[in-house]
């Protein structure tokens, strides 16, 4: 097939009567962001939900560089390559920043069952996690429980967790949302630089971020791909204009 | 998704913090709570009063059996009730090889021959080791539940035991079984009553500073994560089932000694040990201490039985009254003695 960095095949996914995926194809190529748009309810997170292995799809496959994931546990995605963040952000509240984004060091060294030695000062942990922290300019939060953060920061953390293991994929869903004009300003900025590291599976509802970040464009309605292109094509498609762009 | 909702009484415990120091609160509590534990017998037995010594091996080992419990339940996040089956093995091992040591009989004779043995050495051994195993057993199987399913798998399995204790004649059946001797250490007079509180006081801070030195780990990193949030774990790419399996296995191996120790300290051991009272016992004694907190188990182990010696000195309900302090406990201090005396956890 292409050089994809992942793929999904012919995707389905039903909640009861409701048809959240619906033989969804589509892939995600180096240096490209790809960003994943459609009205709410559209089946967009439960598609990413699907690709990082927390939802099983009812059939189609998904492939992480060419090897079939499809029924691999959310942990052994992440092992392998793929990164996330989340809608509505996940993390330890309790818990500082910089230990949020430690474990996901932690997991690309791939050494949690050591009972012995500290990780408090434990620099081969907190040193990647700080730079994480830094690409994100949230250094200054590092020891800050989760609890006390904006929404927005929050997602940040997310992003930064992603970004400690190092992905060969990231699938963020709805990074800007929250973050004020400015840092949605940032957050692109950081995006565009980003995507020659790891290709990016955006979903995002900051229409101007998104056509201004996007190589490709998949509109996703009723949990159906009904349009694909680049920023241009999607722009200019009648379908799409009507199902999704409002006029 | 989100497993640790099975600990609704847990405070949200967290990484303990970086070492007690002279300084702060917290540390003079902890060292406070042990220098009592340790002064207190030691005053009784110079002036001869036999019986405070062993009351103080009784908290100990109680203690040390919830700093187990602690482990599973406050920085695990899995609510064990079950605990008595790890207590009550580690005791029936130090009977049954202490029963077959005195009789001159193997414990097993087939296809390999176990030989009692009176050491305590052995014991403790024996009782690490298959209690590690039988909460691999009992663990693999209860955490692919949840919330009140896990509870009541984790009783079920305790349960289980307790009947299978209860209905073996050779081992005393419901009568329990006597040491008539106490198991013995080299160098030492384990039967005096002082030298063997201090073999339970070694037990009750080796396994303090065990769980303290495991939950600054990464592996500790790992289970507080588990427990806040699993989902996180998991999407870092590091499962957290497995992670939960070792602690709830660590979890039973220090119950279970501590059982094996209890065995020796009154010299008999019963199906009572393997009940569900003891395994509510201990849980109590978790929440009562400060469910996650370090010394919580020891805080709770003196609340305990100093209750159950002053009030069930002047009534028989007293339980009554623990009752009531636990739902004051529950309702108004969620974290419990240590809470309330040490301040809450903080994390860095
Ligand atoms: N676990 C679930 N069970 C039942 N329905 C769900 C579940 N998750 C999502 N849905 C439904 O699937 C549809 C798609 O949801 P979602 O993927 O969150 O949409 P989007 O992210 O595009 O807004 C919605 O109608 C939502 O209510
Ligand atoms: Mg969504």
């Amino acid at each position: 097939m292409t050089d994809a960095v992942l793929s999904l095949a012919n995707l389905n996914k039903r909640f009861g009567a409701l048809q959240a995926t619906r033989d969804v194809s589509l892939d995600l190529r180096p240096n490209e962001i790809h960003a994943l748009i459609g009205p709410n309810g559209a089946g967009k997170s439960t598609l990413i939900g699907q690709i990082a292995g927390g939802i099983k799809p009812d059939s189609g496959s998904i492939a992480l560089t060419g090897r079939d994931i499809t029924a691999l546990s959310v942990a052994q995605r992440a092992r392998l390559g793929l990164g996330r963040s989340f809608q509505v952000s996940s993390l330890a509240e309790p818990l500082s920043v910089k230990r949020n984004v430690m474990i996901a060091v932690q997991a690309l060294q791939g050494h949690s069952f050591r009972f012995w030695k500290p990780v408090h000062r434990d620099e081969s942990l907190l040193a990647p996690a700080l730079e994480a922290l830094e690409r994100m300019q949230l250094l200054h939060r590092a020891d800050t429980p989760v609890a006390e953060l904006s929404h927005g920061e929050r997602r940040q953390v997310e992003v930064a967790c992603a970004l400690a293991l190092k992905p060969r994929a990231l699938l963020l869903d709805e990074p800007m949302a929250g973050l004020g004009p400015e840092g949605t300003a940032r957050l692109t900025e950081l995006l565009e630089a980003l995507k020659h590291e790891v290709p990016i599976l955006l979903i995002e509802h900051d229409m101007d971020a998104v056509f201004r970040l996007a190589d490709r464009i998949s509109v996703l309605v009723a949990g159906s791909v009904i349009a694909h292109g680049d920023s241009a094509a999607i722009r200019a498609n009648p379908q799409v204009r009507e199902a999704y762009l409002g006029d | 998704m989100n497993k640790s909702d099975t600990s609704t009484l847990a405070p949200q415990p967290g990484l303990p913090t970086p070492a007690a120091s002279w300084h702060d609160r917290k540390g003079l509590v902890q060292i406070g709570l042990l220098a009592v534990l340790l002064l207190a017998p030691l005053a009784a037995y110079f002036l001869g009063h036999i019986y405070y010594v062993n009351l103080a091996s009784r908290i100990t080992l109680i203690a040390m059996a919830a700093v187990g419990l602690n482990l599973a339940i406050g920085y695990g996040g899995m609510v064990s009730f079950g605990h008595a089956a790890y207590f009550g093995l580690g005791g029936y091992i130090a009977g049954i090889s202490a029963y077959h040591a005195f009789d001159f009989t193997p414990v097993i004779g087939w296809p390999l021959t176990v030989p009692g043995s009176d050491s305590m050495l052995a014991i403790w051994l024996a009782a690490i080791v298959l209690c590690g195993l039988l909460a691999l057993a009992i663990g693999a199987i209860s955490l692919r539940t949840t919330g009140v399913y896990f509870i009541m798998i984790t009783l079920a399995f305790a349960q289980m035991m307790y009947y299978f204790a209860n209905s073996w004649p050779t081992y005393g059946g419901e009568d329990g079984l006597p040491i008539f001797l106490r198991n013995s250490l080299p160098l030492v007079d384990t039967n005096d009553a002082l030298t063997f509180f201090l073999i339970c006081f070694g037990g009750l801070v080796l396994s303090l500073a065990l769980t303290a030195r495991i939950m600054k780990s990464r592996f500790g990193a790992a289970l507080t994560m588990a427990r806040l949030n699993d989902t996180r774990l998991a999407t870092a790419g590091i499962a957290p089932y497995p992670v939960r399996l070792v602690a709830f296995v660590i979890s039973a191996m220090i119950t279970g000694l501590a059982g094996a120790l209890y065995a020796d300290l009154n010299g008999f051991v019963s199906p009572t040990m393997l009940s569900w009272h003891m395994s509510g016992e201990l849980m109590v004694i978790v929440i009562l201490g400060g469910v996650g907190r370090l010394y919580g188990p020891l805080a709770g182990a003196l609340l305990f039985v100093m209750m159950e010696m002053l009030l069930g000195g002047l009534t028989e309900y007293w339980q009554l009254f623990l009752g009531l302090v636990l739902l004051f406990v529950v309702l108004f201090a969620k974290h419990g003695v240590m809470g309330w005396l040490a301040g809450r956890e903080r994390h860095d």
